[in-house]
Formats: structure tokens, C-alpha cells, sequence
């Protein structure tokens, strides 16, 4: 545990604060901060690795009680099998509720990655979000994206606010000084809140690894079937996968560095089939996380478009 | 160049790397400087050389340098730090962004924030979380405004560590004269605010020059290069530790009824089970019981933890309250001086009700008008009647109750705070408290055995305030009137306010001014809530204009007392009308701030009584407004 590692030590003066021990209390505030202003509150839970630390440090946070307040997964249908085991196990373990909303339109109209390309991100996912935050009411939802992932998240406030239409102002954020989170909102207005704004890849992955954080299986390499196209190596992860004419799933040791749709993330190739050598990978590698995801290769400005209309 | 990521180790040794890397500590830092001081190029260097920037990433650099890089054929570092598509068009950086990057000794958070003169509220912000601030100067400019402007709001902020980064030093043919020249300017002007300590470095963040390795080019320089300092200099998380415990509650932990646990993250100090606690305001003790946590108990807390306690006794503690130690606890007080810088486009309005959030405690705040604002240029002095966006000033502040707080210069988590509209919920402005004028805790209010309700049921009725608000001429005061006599003629005791009898009197010394207005709007709001205390149906007949102050004056009363009576008139008919000549005169321009005319009138979106005169008459709507009253009427048994 992170408290031990430097508590045990001497407890007469305990050692200054580790950058994760100041990210861990940071987040674990900023949680709190929400439970304790927001009528309503939600977790969007993505099953991936930094949904997997955001859940862990809510029930750090909110101990010995469970985290006062539901897991919500916006499905698409399309991820991984093995994401779909964790996410029943996690809600589990963490004593939580756990809601699961599939846009009824997009299942309706077939909305799969093979044949509606962007279509498939913005009916699953983005109006998806939209439904269910409108369904039940949540005033406040926890994601889990980091700042470090693309350039216009470096400017994204730990909370930030949605009209009631969902859309998201660049030009009209509150500033956020100290410690200090002004929660209030008109009816019908939401708030993003981000806990982990401050968290690199890195620590992500440290941190996962000092606390011993249970994380679906794609993570470290195994031999699984695969094909290769356009220039990304996909998992044939079950029947639906639409093999292209002369295409044969191969079988190759892989691994994933984000999880996703299973026909839009990309996998590497890799050994690394511990946390210890999946971080060495990530720390030797010469390519940004986000470049497995499909949604960034438009144009540098993408995840701003994005987040305007309501994407996460 | 130093290897920043040692790829040996990682490659050889993984576990050792990573414990060596568990143990980082973090500091944040800011970094201001103007849009030609090469800040972004800077942050982009320091990217770069710990290695930060991956190979596609880099490859958009490149192509984006080429396409609309500011440097030619060469690597354009800024352009890896100006996010917002918008910003990139125009070329500079207009918010606050957040770049991350390790050493082996730390992880390091800058908060980028622009230089120009118009986003004073985007460094605040960025130096509000910041350890150390880095001071970019052009060394071919030296000392200019915008530098004495970045160093005092570093300095007002309570940054405790200031790097004066004199940047360009290969345009100068990396002169030390130049250099020396420049830290004497900056060390007279930074002495004369009270700044004490800095530290100067001669960088080039455009060649790399002493950022993270010690520049061959200037061989008579012997301090520490940028990162090198970075590295060593003390957080204030850790700085903090040795004050007097302290930990606003966030959040009351309660899962059943054997465990009440008190969560939040310790502000200042170092707590241990057995520890001798003082709940604030309250002044109850106790001793902390456990520091509960997830993955067993823990022996101590320290400043700068999110923690649980749970203490030994049943004590009344909530959200707001602040756990401290029993022998130095923090005060209580209600009325502040603070110095505030207002970050909302809409002014600050003296008198009006803001929330102030200090920490956990959110409390309605009245600000007075300044005693002065201070022009962040010059650091002059002048007299000021509010503050603008960007605008810093001094002035007083009241709370509706006691709130729990240090002087900012002892504690930024009980010092700081910020204000809030309570309409349209923005942060409309920060503030650093200084000191109370008084202890509020030195006030005991009366024990009042009359009790409010005493006086009611000894008039056999419930108290009211009805606030009858619209143009000038709608109509208001003849309303009022007949509504008073009514309820004289049903036996009840009541009084009206109107224009008449307060105008001369209590609010004499008060104009038209937009303050004035609200000023105005408070006293009576005041006077009235008096009034029902004492049991009274008050009728009020102001125009108040604006939707914020019949708010606040429904804000001071007890749900459903406060009665908004929307007298609807349409302008032309106001000023058709014209009952006292009123609108001819503001027409003609003898009567400034007129309500319709030269200022505006907000109408209410919700009152609980609207009465349209173009289809009813007083008569009719007197009526009405007594029936409505006595219909939702309970009688005191």
C-alpha cells in the first residue's frame, strides 16, 4: 500500500509526500468535493486501466462505506469480451451499482465500427452519454481522461461544465484556484469532473502496480488471434469480426495500451505479460497512447471537435 | 545532455528503476512571461529534453513547424505546448494549460499561463496551486512591466520560490553584462514589494542553453541550471507540515451507526491517533481515535493527505467545520479585510450577496466597496468604487455567519477563497483574506426569549414580507396601499415601506448608481426581515431592478414568508402614464440611471404573484394579492 511504503518507515518524521501519494490525495478530494455538492453523481466506468485506478481511489476515498454513488458504462456492444467480465467483477468488489445504457437508436439502426465509421463513436458513445445522463438525472459524472493525453486537455478544468444541450465552451470554464471547486449550476447543467487531470501514463501505471489494482487481462501480451489492416493490428476478439477477402486471423503475442471498441483498437506486438515489463515497454516505446485509437487520425484538433459536441 | 530517462536501467533493471521512480516527489511550477518571451518554447524545451515527446508526436511537430512554425525550417517548441485550435490560429495562448514531465529525482506540473495584460485571472489561477514561479525576461528588453506585473502576482499569490529565467541570452552574444545589469533592475524593483529571494539563471530555451544542461556559451555562470534547481528547491505541502494541524471536513463518512468518520484532506500539521482535537466554530474537543484507510489503519497524517479520523467522542461535526489541534486552534470571524481580483466580465456590485467558498465552508458574503485597487503595473495605489474584470483591490467583507479561517499568509487552504454569483453560479472572483476586523466569536447574539414566533402568535398571524417590484409608475404603491388597508380593515398589523418614508430617511445618503440600487435594496431587505422577527406583514414598494438583490432579500427570510409581487406594466404604458413626470425628465436627460430608460430592470421569472394592469384594476389586484396571501394563510394556534 502507498500510506506503508513510506508510514512504516519512521514514524517520528515521516518522509515528505511522494508525487503519487499527492496525486492519490488530490483525486481522493476532488471526489469527495463532488459527492458532498452534487445532488446527483455518477462515475462513467470504461472498464480500462484509468476507469480501473479512478474506481480504486473512490473506494479509498469513501472507505469504510462504498463510494456513494452508481458506475455508469455507456456500451457500444463492441468491446473486448474479457472487458465485459471485469466490469461485472469490479461493481462487484467495489459494492456498487453498476448501470449499463446502449443507445437504443444506434442498436435499432445496427450502428457497428465495420460499416459506419465515425457514426459508430458518435451514436454509442456520444449521444449514448448524453441519453443516460439525461435518463437518470446525473448533475455531476466522473471521467476518467487525463491531461496529458492530448494537447487540448491541457486546458480542461478538473470540472467542467456542460450546458443543459451537453455542449462543452472552451471560452466559458470557471477558473479553478487552490483546492477549490465551485460545484453550483442552474438546472439541467452538468459537470464533467476529471480526478485524474493531473495523473500521467506513467503514474497511472505505477500506481496500479503499488496497489496492486486488478486490470483486464488485454493488457499484458498473449498469444491471441489477430489481422493486420490499415496499418494496425486488430484482435479477432469474436464471430462478428468481418474478415476482408483473403484475410486469415493470425495468432500473435499482443497486448493493448488502451482499450476500446475491440474492431477500432489497435494491439502491439509484445511479450510483456507482467505489470513490471509492461511498464519497461511503455517506457522504451517511441509512440504517444492515444496513436492505437482510430479517433485521433483525422486532423490534430479532433478531441476538441469532440469534446464541443459532447464526447467525453 | 544529461539522459533524463535512464533507458539503461530501464532496459536492465525495471524493479529498481521503478522503485527508484515510486519515490519521486512532485513540485509545480508556473511559468509567466509575455507572448515573445519564448515561454511556450521553454515548456516545449523542457518537454523535449526529459524526453517527454514521443515519435509521432514528434513528427507532428515537425510538419506543424513547417506548416506554421514561427522558427523556419527549425523545430518550433512552442508549438508543442499552444492547445486550443483557436490559440493556434492566433498565435498565443489564452488560458491556462498543464504540461507534465519527470526527472529522476521529480515530477514536475507546469501551469502555462499567458503573458498579456488582459488574463491577470489566468496567472492568478495558475499561481494559485504553483510551488515556484519561473519569471521569463527577455534579455534584449530587460525588466518591463509585464515583468514587475507577473513578479507581484507571483508575489501576492504566496509563491515562495521565484526563478528570474533571463531568456534569449544568445541574442545578446550571451553577454554577462547584460545579465548582471538585468538581476540589479530586477532586485531594486523586487525589494521594493517585498519580494526577498530569487534566483536568476541566463538561459536560452531556444538553443538549450543551462534549462537542463549548463551552457558551454557561458562558462562565468556558476548557479544551478533551470532543472537542477527545480529539482531541489522544498514544496510547500512538505513546508506545511510543521504548522499547527489543521483539516477542513469535506465529507461525514457514516455507512451504520458504529462508525461516524470525518474525511478530508489535512490542510496543515501532522496528526496521531490519541492526538487532542478542536472541532471549529464550535470550540468542542475531542482526541482522534484512528486514521482509517483502506488498507489498514495509519499511525500519522500529514499535511497535504486526503484522510478519514474518527474521534473518540460524539461530537457535532459536519461538512464546513475544521478539526485542529485542541492547543492552537484556528478563529472565527465574519468580517474580513482581503485583497480580491475579479475574474467575471460583469463588475463586482458593493452590497451585493455573493457566495464566498473558503475551503468546505460555503457562506453568503457581502463585499463593501473598495478602499483602493491596485494597479497591477505600477502597484500604485487609487481610489475605486469596484473592480473590473482583472481588476485587484482591497476591501472588506462580511459573511452571514463565522467562518473558520487563517490569514492567507499562513494557510492558502484557510485563506484563500472565492467568490461565486448566485445567479448565474460563475466564479466570479478569488480572494486572500488578511485579517478579521473583529472575533466574531466575541459576539453572543441576545438570548431572546420573545422568540420570532412569540411575536406572531401574539398578533395572530404569520409573518410576510410582500415585495411588490416594477417599472417606475407601474402601479406598485397604489397596490400596496389598498392591499394595507385591507389587511388593517381583517385586523392584521402590518407596515409599508415605500420610497416615501425610507428614501428620506435611512437610505438619504444613497443615490441611483447601480451600488447605490443594491445598497439600497440591502437596508430595506434588512429592515424588513426586522420587521417580520417582529411579527409584521411587511409591504415593500421599490422598483429594485435587479434579479440578484430580491434574491438576497429572499435569502434572509424563512421559506415561504417572502412574497414577489411582479407589478407588470409595459414601459409605454409606464411612460405613457407618466404619473410624476418622471419619464419626461429621464427622456430630456435630467435624471441619470432611470429605470427603463438608462438602466435596466430585470423582471422576475418566477414570482408568486404577477398582476397584469393592462387587464386589472388596483382594486381587482388588491383583491387578488390578499386572497392569494390568506389562501396559503396558516393560522398560529
Amino acid at each position: 500500500m502507498l500510506q506503508t511504503s513510506t508510514m512504516d518507515t519512521a514514524p517520528a518524521s515521516p518522509a515528505p509526500l511522494t508525487h503519487l501519494q499527492r496525486l492519490e490525495a488530490e483525486s481522493i478530494h476532488i471526489l469527495r468535493e463532488v459527492a458532498a455538492e452534487a445532488e446527483r453523481p455518477v462515475m462513467l466506468y470504461s472498464i480500462g486501466k484509468d476507469s480501473a485506478v479512478m474506481l480504486h481511489l473512490a473506494r479509498k476515498a469513501f472507505h469504510p462505506a462504498p463510494p456513494p454513488f452508481p458506475l455508469l458504462h455507456v456500451d457500444t456492444t463492441w468491446k473486448f469480451k474479457a472487458m465485459y467480465e471485469m466490469r461485472e467483477r469490479s461493481a462487484r468488489a467495489a459494492g456498487m451499482e453498476l448501470l449499463v445504457h446502449q443507445n437504443p437508436d444506434a442498436k435499432a439502426r445496427g450502428i457497428n465500427p465495420f460499416d459506419h465509421g465515425g457514426l459508430h463513436t458518435d451514436l454509442w458513445k456520444t449521444e449514448g452519454l448524453k441519453q443516460a445522463l439525461d435518463r437518470y438525472g446525473f448533475d455531476a459524472a466522473f471521467g476518467g481522461a487525463r491531461r496529458d493525453e492530448e494537447k487540448s486537455r491541457a486546458k480542461e478544468r478538473i470540472f467542467s461544465f456542460r450546458t443543459a444541450s451537453h455542449r462543452w465552451d472552451p471560452k466559458n470554464q470557471r477558473p479553478e484556484l487552490w483546492r477549490m471547486y465551485n460545484a453550483r449550476k442552474a438546472k439541467g447543467e452538468s459537470i464533467r469532473v476529471f480526478p485524474l487531470s493531473n495523473w500521467t501514463e506513467l503514474d497511472i501505471w505505477q500506481y496500479i502496480l503499488a496497489e496492486g489494482i486488478e486490470i483486464v487481462p488485454l493488457y499484458f501480451a498473449a498469444p491471441r488471434p489477430t489481422v493486420e489492416r490499415d496499418g494496425m493490428l486488430l484482435m479477432v476478439d469474436d464471430e462478428r469480426f468481418r474478415l476482408r477477402p483473403g484475410e486469415v486471423p493470425v495468432e500473435r503475442s499482443i497486448r493493448f495500451r488502451t482499450l476500446g471498441c475491440y474492431p477500432l483498437t489497435g494491439a502491439v506486438e509484445s511479450t510483456a505479460d507482467t505489470l513490471e515489463t509492461v511498464i519497461q515497454e511503455m517506457l522504451l516505446t517511441t509512440t504517444s497512447e492515444r496513436q492505437g485509437r482510430a479517433i485521433d487520425h483525422d486532423q490534430a484538433a479532433s478531441m476538441e471537435k469532440k469534446k464541443q459536441e459532447g464526447y467525453f | 545532455m544529461t539522459a533524463y530517462r535512464p533507458d539503461a536501467l530501464i532496459a536492465s533493471d525495471i524493479s529498481a528503476y521503478l522503485d527508484l521512480h515510486q519515490h519521486k516527489s512532485l513540485l509545480r511550477f508556473l511559468t509567466c512571461g509575455s507572448v515573445d518571451d519564448g515561454k511556450s518554447t521553454l515548456i516545449g524545451r523542457l518537454l523535449y529534453d526529459s524526453k517527454q515527446i514521443f515519435e509521432d508526436q514528434l513528427a507532428a511537430l515537425e510538419n506543424d513547424s513547417k506548416r506554421v512554425g514561427t522558427q523556419g525550417q527549425a523545430i518550433d517548441f512552442a508549438l508543442l505546448v499552444d492547445g486550443l485550435a483557436a490559440e493556434r490560429e492566433q498565435g498565443i495562448t489564452i488560458d491556462v494549460a498543464y504540461r507534465f514531465f519527470a526527472t529522476e529525482k521529480r515530477k514536475f506540473i507546469v501551469a502555462d499561463t499567458p503573458g498579456h495584460e488582459q488574463y491577470t485571472r489566468n496567472m492568478v489561477t495558475g499561481a494559485s496551486t504553483a510551488d515556484l514561479a519561473v519569471i521569463l525576461i527577455d534579455a534584449r528588453k530587460g525588466v518591463l512591466t509585464q515583468t514587475k506585473r507577473h513578479s507581484y502576482l507571483a508575489h501576492l499569490l504566496g509563491i515562495r520560490h521565484l526563478v528570474l529565467a533571463v531568456n534569449k541570452m544568445d541574442l545578446v552574444e550571451y553577454d554577462q553584462a547584460v545579465f548582471d545589469r538585468i538581476v540589479a533592475d530586477y532586485a531594486a524593483f523586487a525589494g521594493s514589494i517585498g519580494i526577498r529571494d530569487f534566483t536568476a539563471i541566463p538561459i536560452s530555451g531556444f538553443r538549450g542553453d543551462n534549462v537542463t544542461t549548463r551552457s558551454d556559451a557561458m562558462p562565468w555562470f556558476t548557479g544551478p541550471v533551470l532543472l537542477d534547481h527545480l529539482e531541489i528547491v522544498d514544496v510547500d505541502a512538505d513546508a506545511d507540515r510543521v504548522k499547527p494541524f489543521r483539516m477542513p471536513v469535506q465529507w461525514v463518512n457514516r455507512p451504520n451507526l458504529d462508525f461516524r468518520g470525518f474525511a478530508g484532506l489535512v490542510a496543515s500539521g501532522t496528526v496521531r491517533p490519541g492526538d487532542p482535537v478542536r472541532i471549529l466554530p464550535s470550540g468542542r474537543t475531542s482526541s482522534v481515535a484512528r486514521i482509517v484507510s483502506m488498507g489498514g489503519d495509519l499511525d500519522v497524517a500529514v499535511a497535504g493527505q486526503s484522510v478519514t479520523l474518527t474521534l473518540a467522542d460524539e461530537v457535532d461535526c459536519s461538512r464546513g467545520d475544521v478539526i485542529a489541534a485542541a492547543d492552537a486552534p484556528p478563529q472565527a470571524a465574519d468580517q474580513f479585510k482581503a485583497t480580491l481580483v475579479w475574474m467575471d466580465p460583469a463588475e463586482l456590485l458593493p452590497g451585493r450577496a455573493y457566495w464566498l467558498k473558503l475551503g468546505t465552508q460555503t457562506v453568503s458574503a457581502v463585499v463593501r466597496a473598495p478602499e483602493y485597487a491596485i494597479d497591477v503595473n505600477t502597484m500604485a495605489r487609487s481610489a475605486a468604487k469596484t473592480l473590473a474584470l482583472n481588476d485587484i483591490g482591497v476591501a472588506e467583507i462580511a459573511t452571514d455567519r463565522p467562518i473558520v479561517f487563517e490569514p492567507y499568509a499562513e494557510s492558502h487552504d484557510l485563506g484563500g477563497f472565492i467568490l461565486i454569483d448566485k445567479l448565474t453560479n460563475a466564479t466570479v472572483g478569488a480572494g486572500m483574506l488578511e485579517f478579521s476586523l473583529r472575533r466574531a466569536q466575541n459576539v453572543h447574539w441576545q438570548a431572546i426569549e420573545i422568540t420570532r414566533e412569540a411575536h406572531a402568535q401574539q398578533k395572530g398571524q404569520q409573518p410576510r414580507l410582500l415585495w411588490f417590484t416594477g417599472l417606475s409608475g407601474s402601479g406598485k404603491s397604489t397596490i400596496a396601499n389598498l392591499v394595507e388597508k385591507k389587511l388593517y380593515a381583517l385586523g392584521k398589523h402590518s407596515f409599508l415601506l415605500d420610497g416615501d418614508n425610507v428614501r428620506h430617511g435611512l437610505n438619504r445618503d444613497l443615490g441611483f448608481t447601480d451600488q447605490d440600487r443594491v445598497e439600497n435594496i440591502r437596508r430595506i431587505g434588512e429592515v424588513a426581515k426586522l420587521m417580520t422577527d417582529a411579527g409584521l406583514i411587511v409591504l415593500t414598494a421599490f422598483i429594485s431592478p435587479f434579479r440578484a438583490e430580491r434574491a438576497m432579500v429572499r435569502s434572509l427570510l424563512a421559506e415561504g414568508e417572502f412574497f414577489e409581487i411582479f407589478v407588470d406594466t409595459p414601459l409605454e404604458e409606464a411612460e405613457r402614464r407618466d404619473v410624476k413626470g418622471l419619464y419626461k425628465k429621464a427622456r430630456a436627460g435630467e435624471i441619470a440611471n432611470f429605470t427603463g430608460i438608462s438602466s435596466p430592470y430585470e423582471p422576475p421569472l418566477a414570482p408568486e404573484i404577477r398582476i397584469d394592469t393592462s387587464r386589472t384594476s388596483p382594486e381587482e389586484a388588491a383583491e387578488q394579492i390578499v386572497e392569494a396571501i390568506m389562501g396559503v394563510w396558516s393560522p398560529v394556534l
